[in-house]
């Protein structure tokens, strides 16, 4: 097994440099011109929200980002690193998609990062296990994901993501498929995961309430080609409940601006 | 917890649907098979067919019992034809797939070939084996090897073609490896559809080995059926034929159980698309 270098960098830098630095970035496909112009920071341990209608490139840039492309012009700075293939060592990626392997149990879903890395099987689910205690999900660890609920798939989705042991987490739509109810349920859990396991994320979504309760700050997209439109700062207080932050008079407002960015 | 009846009856109720549904399977193509079987005997009793053109059941039924022994050794020989040339053919299949697979150009140049090759009958290929490798086991074994390597290859292809490029994306943002995603997603992803070449492979084997034997031998039972056409013994014809379809039966229910213990979770929709 090959297994690439895992130094988490974060001790490196100052906690004021930003994580990632994204400059003059465009992508094309063929004779589509899918991102232009892209520019901007992400602070470490920030949870910067992409809101954008579809097809406005959002995917493509944390892909991007990721490394798993790489934009036909302009850098992507992750920590230094610049090469596609540093980024991918720095990002991990959690799609729309749980993309559970039915083959394997919740836990060894969750634990594979680790098993990629060259640990052994044994030891990866052993350190994934605690996870499923602290976030909610004992008892769960040896069921197969056929036997697991959407939500509960997305949530083994994510602490497979949190298992990589990466600073930035890329999270493309990843309660899109879900019903409002458990939706709503995912996006506490989220906040309250983030919050015992602080990470640098990239949340996309195309919904903008999911992007204003959950991230500290908010770029709007604008489609073909996708560009930014706007910079939303998005703080919202999150010591009330739910149902009083969404009913906040902040929150319709913030809700207006991206609304009107988007020319909703 | 005020009304615990339904707790209790659900799963007798389950129980029973379960034995009903096995029933509702099964028992329409067992009915037919037993419908068939009485009409032939009977249309051969009441058109009084001479019994060396077509030997009714019961009369094969009464071969079978007399000449088991001689039936069970000419089976042998054809049985091992069958396996060993049904294991060098998934051997060799799944090496070739893989290799196919991990190198783009071979693929490129090898894999339309195999395609086209596939218009050859192969039948007419087992005269060529017997001049080249004799009277033995070795040339039934080619035959059966060459039927069933074909639906190996396209199935590992075909599988590891198939995989969702997003679970690779995934795992490559996970650290693995090249070799990592392979054994960990591409590989398990392709064994239904191996499974499939495999069990379609299976189905050929023992008809591989029979044409084999007609092409030139000393036993089995291809060998047994050309010497009872020979005699006019209808009945023992048809009581190799009844051997015959009892292996390739007996081996594709093998594959299909090796491939329920191997991959359960193919079975409960868990299958990635």
């Amino acid at each position: 097994m090959t297994s690439r270098p895992t130094e988490t960098p974060t001790d490196a830098v100052p906690a004021t440099a930003s994580a990632i630095e994204i400059r003059g970035v465009r992508h094309d496909f063929g004779d589509v011109v899918a991102l232009a112009g892209i520019d901007f920071a992400v602070a470490r341990h920030e949870r910067l929200g992409i809101v954008g209608p579809s097809g406005c490139g959002k995917s493509t840039l944390l892909s991007a980002i990721a490394g798993l492309l790489e934009p036909v012009e302009g850098t992507i700075t992750i920590d230094e690193a610049r090469s596609a293939n540093e980024r991918l060592a720095r990002c991990a990626l959690m799609p729309q998609r749980d993309l559970l392997l039915p083959w394997r149990t919740a836990l060894a879903n969750a634990a594979i990062a680790l098993e990629n890395r060259g640990v052994s099987r044994r030891q990866a689910r052993d350190r994934a296990r605690p996870l499923f205690e602290r976030f909610g999900l004992a008892e769960f660890e040896e069921r197969m994901p056929s036997q697991l609920s959407g939500g509960m798939r997305q949530r083994v989705a994510f602490l497979r993501t949190l298992m990589a042991e990466k600073d930035i987490l890329l999270l493309d739509e990843p309660f899109a498929a879900l019903d409002s109810i458990t939706r709503a349920g995912m996006q506490e859990w989220l906040l309250g995961a983030l919050a015992q396991e602080p990470r640098t994320v990239i949340f996309v979504t195309h919904d903008v309430d999911e992007a204003l309760l959950l991230t500290n700050r908010l770029i709007v997209m604008s489609a073909r080609p996708g560009r930014i439109v706007r910079t939303i700062q998005t703080d919202l207080r999150r010591d009330a409940p739910r149902r009083e932050v969404v009913t906040s008079p902040e929150f319709a407002a913030l809700k207006e601006i991206a609304l009107e960015a988007l020319e909703l | 917890m005020t009304n615990d009846s339904p707790g209790i009856a659900a799963p007798k109720g389950k129980r029973w649907k379960r034995s009903r549904s096995v029933v509702l399977t099964y028992a329409p193509p067992a009915l037919v098979v037993i419908a068939t079987i009485g009409l032939w005997e009977l249309l051969i009793h009441l058109l009084d067919v001479p019994t060396y053109l077509l030997a009714p059941p019961s009369l094969i039924a009464e071969t079978i019992g007399e000449r088991a022994p001689e039936l069970w050794s000419h089976s042998g020989v054809t049985l091992r034809e069958t396996l060993v040339g049904f294991a060098f053919a998934v051997g060799a299949g799944l090496a070739f797939g893989l290799f196919l697979h991990f190198s783009t150009i071979a693929r490129r140049a090898l894999y339309p070939l195999l395609i086209a090759s596939q218009s050859i009958p192969t039948v007419v290929l087992a005269p060529v084996f017997v001049l080249l490798l004799g009277f033995g086991m070795w040339p039934k074994v080619a035959i059966v090897g060459l039927f069933c390597f074909f639906p190996v290859v396209v199935g590992t292809i075909d599988g590891l073609a198939g995989v969702d490029p997003e679970y690779i994306r995934m795992m490559l943002t996970l650290d693995a490896s090249r070799f990592g995603i392979f054994r960990r997603v591409e590989f398990p992803s392709a064994l239904p559809q191996i499974f499939t070449g495999t069990r379609v492979g299976a189905t050929y084997a023992a008809i591989g080995a029979v044409f084999g034997e007609w092409a030139g031998s000393e036993a089995g039972l291809g060998w047994q059926m050309i010497q009872a056409k020979g005699r006019l013994d209808t009945a023992l014809v048809f009581a190799d034929i009844v051997f015959i379809t009892a292996m390739a039966l007996s081996l594709f229910g093998l594959v299909s159980l090796v491939e329920r213990l191997t991959i359960p979770w193919a079975r409960r929709g868990g299958v990635m698309k």
